[in-house]
């Protein structure tokens, strides 16, 4: 995880991002969640040494950064940390999984290197469409759809307080955090003896805020229902968005494309 | 902890998700029964506390590292297990969509790793009975360090046992738990040591605060059913995974064999053999052949070629949309 002062930047610029207003911002969150979790099966239901059937499904989210706009290389930057744990478990692949399947330029292709670059490929497929997801749809309106899915309120209530609060208890944070180097510097991290005091003292403050926000929220009418006001476009066209996408990725999950393109080129 | 989408296969994250429901479910009923209104933006503004305090780097006293806390055992004092694992799941969701920590199939995965250990075995099993005859410092201590150590370990031996379910790694099961679990042992100590001085200071300043003991007295499971129930559920559950996610074939292989009986269909007839003419009178590179052509690599090298084709081709298309729908707006 990040720092605080980097969390709060990475939430706003992908606020930014979803409330741009383009014309896959204004697709319906329902249809934008739906599509994203049937890329996420049909990417993860290839088998290990299916690299061609995945690299088929590069087509998602090349197609949907272009059009929308959104920075390949941000997606990447934010994949770092979750591949490098994946890589580590890769790496064991080539190491226990031998069988020569081939040469290509003078090197040794074994089954083990591809179920590798296989993991790898699937990671970043599946961040890259989380990524799609959020820097076109807001936190709102994603549990709007949650809602749509018959998610239960309590628990959409609760992601959506969250999210709500996040940003104002991560600048808590990072005061106390700056407030801790100015005092200390060089030291790493908070020493022993404040551990409790400091972050007790922050819960404390956000348990009395708990209850301030409560009061507020029932003066004002909160009765935990969920409403969403948001200018989509018409239903039919988000209708055709998710069920196009859902039938191009079948497609491209079932039928070799990509093979039958590359072979016209080699025979 | 957090898997990553990669880690499973969609059998394994399937049945994770129902587990991690089932979980959910139940605890939504429970804190529908306790009826307080209050405990709601108490949940949010606590799942916000968590996520903002797992930024916080504390320094571990004699390992020269620094470490935070997870959250699992912090929620469950101070909100109790069944709303604590519910913000747990809200804090597990916000943080794969935020910032790709964990991935979205994966998410069942997660919450029971983290979530589900973390709130009821630390809870229920470790919190509870420990806090029965009142809270102390030093049982507040132990517990808290006992209840990080005990879930971490399982959550850890739980991602063992679902990427080697999903058939992801190569690696032997009894040196990916070698690698899992003392990396783990020591991050549960650190957590355990930071909560365990977090809710020390709850304890002193506002005692009141941290979950009511007294209230849960009148319930119906004893901690050893309790045990007994989740100790066969975790064996179900891993004898279903390791069932469903063992040789299965994909998803089209298995349709063919139930239509065609067969997992390969040979095609022939006029229809493919003009094809045939025309694809070797288009080859670009008719007389180009890779000594294993006939072999999987082989076809897979064609396959990479062809997407590339496709890729390119898709890739000007769109930059063509997005170039005529700016000049279509400067104009």
């Amino acid at each position: 995880m990040t720092g605080p002062g980097r969390a709060i930047r990475e939430i706003h610029s992908l606020e930014d991002l979803a409330e741009r207003g383009t014309f896959l911002c204004r697709i319906h969150p329902l249809a934008k969640v739906l599509v994203t979790i049937w890329y996420l099966i049909l990417v993860m239901s290839f088998g290990k040494y299916d690299i061609e059937g995945l690299w088929g499904m590069s087509i998602y989210p090349v197609i949907l950064m272009i059009l929308g706009d959104i920075s390949a290389g941000e997606a990447i930057r934010r994949m770092r940390p979750i591949l490098l744990m994946v890589c580590l478990v890769g790496l064991a692949n080539p190491l226990f999984d031998r069988e020569l399947l081939g040469t290509f330029g003078g090197m040794k292709i074994t089954s083990g290197m591809l179920s590798m670059v296989t993991l790898f490929f699937k990671t970043v497929f599946a961040v890259a469409a989380a990524y799609i997801l959020m820097a076109t749809t807001t936190m709102e309106q994603i549990c709007y759809a949650l809602r749509k899915l018959h998610v239960p309120q309590i628990l959409v209530t609760v992601l959506l307080l969250i999210y709500r609060y996040l940003v104002m208890m991560l600048k808590e944070a990072d005061r106390i955090m700056q407030a801790y180097r100015l005092r200390a510097p060089g030291e790493r991290g908070i020493r022993k003896d404040a551990w409790g005091p400091l972050a007790g003292q922050m819960l404390l403050r956000s348990m009395d805020r708990a209850q301030a926000v409560y009061e507020s929220m029932t003066l004002r009418g909160f009765r935990g229902e969920f409403f969403l006001r948001g200018r989509f476009v018409p239903p039919r066209r988000s209708a055709f968005y998710g069920i196009g996408w859902a039938a191009i990725l079948a497609v491209f999950r079932f039928l070799p494309v990509f093979r039958i393109v590359g072979s016209v080129f080699i025979s | 902890m957090h898997m990553a989408d990669a880690l499973v296969v969609p059998a394994v994250a399937g049945a994770m998700y129902v587990a991690s429901t089932a979980a959910a479910g139940y605890s939504i009923k429970k804190v529908r029964l306790e009826n307080e209104p209050k405990k709601i933006p108490a949940m949010g503004v606590m799942g916000a506390f968590v996520f903002a305090a797992q930024m916080i780097n504390f320094t571990i006293p004699g390992t020269g590292s620094s470490g935070h806390i997870c959250g699992g055992m912090l929620l469950t004092a101070m909100l109790g297990p069944w709303a604590g694992f519910l913000t747990m799941t809200g804090i597990l969701l916000i943080q794969c969509l935020m910032f790709a920590d964990g991935g979205l199939l994966a998410l069942g995965c997660n919450i029971w790793n983290m979530a589900f250990y973390g709130c009821f075995i630390g809870g229920l099993l470790i919190w509870r009975p420990m806090m029965k005859s009142g809270a102390t410092k030093r049982k507040i201590t132990c517990a808290s360090i006992a209840a990080c150590v005990l879930t971490l370990q399982m959550g850890a031996f739980s991602v063992t046992l679902e990427t080697l379910a999903s058939g992801i790694t190569e690696l032997p099961f009894p040196a990916f738990v070698a690698v899992m679990q003392p990396i783990h042992l020591a991050i549960g100590l650190a957590e355990g040591a930071v909560t365990a001085a977090v809710l020390c200071f709850v304890h002193e300043a506002r005692p009141e605060m941290l979950w009511r003991l007294e209230a849960e007295k009148e319930g119906k499971c004893s901690a050893r059913r309790t045990l007994a129930v989740l100790t066969a559920a975790a064996a179900i559950l891993a004898g279903v995974v390791s069932l469903g996610a063992s040789a299965l074939p994909d998803g089209l292989e298995w349709s063919m064999e139930r239509v065609a009986g067969t997992a390969e269909l040979a095609a022939s007839g006029g229809a493919h053999e003009t094809a045939e003419r025309i694809q070797s009178a288009t080859a670009l590179l008719p007389d180009y052949a890779f000594s294993f052509s006939d072999s999987a690599l082989g076809t897979t090298v064609s396959g990479l070629l062809g997407g590339a084709v496709v890729i390119l081709l898709c890739v000007a298309v769109c930059w063509a949309i997005r170039f005529f729908r700016g000049e279509k707006r400067q104009s």
